[in-house]
């Protein structure tokens, strides 16, 4: 990727995003499901799966609790 | 009545969970000795989560290793006072662990905003667009090749945005200040400062769109 793809995916927004509010609501469910059936996860929640692709803290936060939860699943 | 609402709740709950998850609730939920033994258990896992995701961020941040551990226990406290405080609001939906785990990974996110304003590491009083080309990992070919570019997105922001998106576009990606770090400045949410964003984003697109990028990496190769 360089460094006008990195400005278009920036300046990109994804209709189905769901914001950070819904998408912490339910990341424990969908972290469960990425731990398991990654594919099912970004089928059956493609809101948070394109607001976490955009949301650098929420991604944060999302690859902290599947750290978490993959020493246990 | 909003009580006996949510003890029926917290019964359907406990049916639905798994049976390690409905043993954590009817400890948790219990009184006396076995309570204080699950609250003790609890907060011993929460401190190992939070110290994991401390450590996970830390090459990142500008925390020594007294800080870090503050963090992950002031983090471990709060996430376990949330969670006992508000055990009816689990749903069953994942097991209890992952839902707990999840207050503590939050609460570290949380403290590490508010901690940035502690030493922000960059001035914030000067707005520098020559950072912008960085903030996006542009060469210097590409720099030289997308002037233009780079010169409409900065009359876009100026035009386009309200104060508050501009405010919060300068903040983010100018000056590289977190998203929680900027909420915690404007005395507002998470969500509210991704929300402006989200809307400036759109808004810069559209009018880069209108002024002739209607591609931007068709733009730069024609």
């Amino acid at each position: 990727m360089n460094g006008w793809d990195e400005l278009d995916r920036f300046l990109s927004t994804d209709p189905r995003d769901v914001g950070c509010d819904k998408a912490l609501d339910l990341l424990h469910v969908y972290v469960e499901l990425v731990a398991r059936h990654p594919d099912d996860a970004r089928r059956r929640y493609p809101g948070i799966a394109a607001h976490l692709r955009a949301c650098g803290p929420c991604s944060e936060d999302f690859e902290g609790l599947l750290a978490a939860v993959s020493d246990t699943i | 009545m909003a009580a006996d609402h949510g003890l029926g709740q917290h019964q359907a709950t406990l049916a639905s969970a798994d049976p390690e998850s409905a043993e954590w609730l009817r400890t948790l939920g219990g009184a006396g000795a076995e309570r204080e033994a699950a609250v003790e258990r609890l907060h011993a896992i929460l401190l190992r989560v939070a110290g994991n995701e401390v450590r996970r961020r830390a090459p990142r941040l500008r925390l020594s290793g007294p800080e870090l551990d503050d963090v992950a226990h002031q983090a471990a406290a709060d996430a376990l006072l949330a969670i006992t405080a508000k055990l009816d609001q689990f749903r069953g939906e994942s097991r209890f662990t992952t839902w707990a785990y999840k207050f503590a990974v939050l609460e570290v996110s949380a403290k590490l905003g508010r901690h940035f304003w502690r030493d922000p590491g960059v001035p914030l009083e000067v707005e520098d667009w020559e950072r912008l080309p960085d903030r996006f990992g542009l060469d210097p070919a590409e720099r030289s090749e997308g002037r233009d570019l780079l010169d409409a997105l900065h009359r876009a922001v100026d035009e386009e945005l309200t104060e508050r998106q501009r405010r919060i576009f300068v903040a983010i990606v100018l000056e590289g200040v977190p998203s929680d770090a900027v909420a915690v400045e404007l005395g507002t949410n998470r969500n509210a400062i991704y929300k402006a964003m989200f809307d400036a984003r759109r808004k810069l697109r559209d009018a880069l769109v209108a002024r002739g990028y209607l591609d931007i990496g068709t733009a730069r190769r024609s």
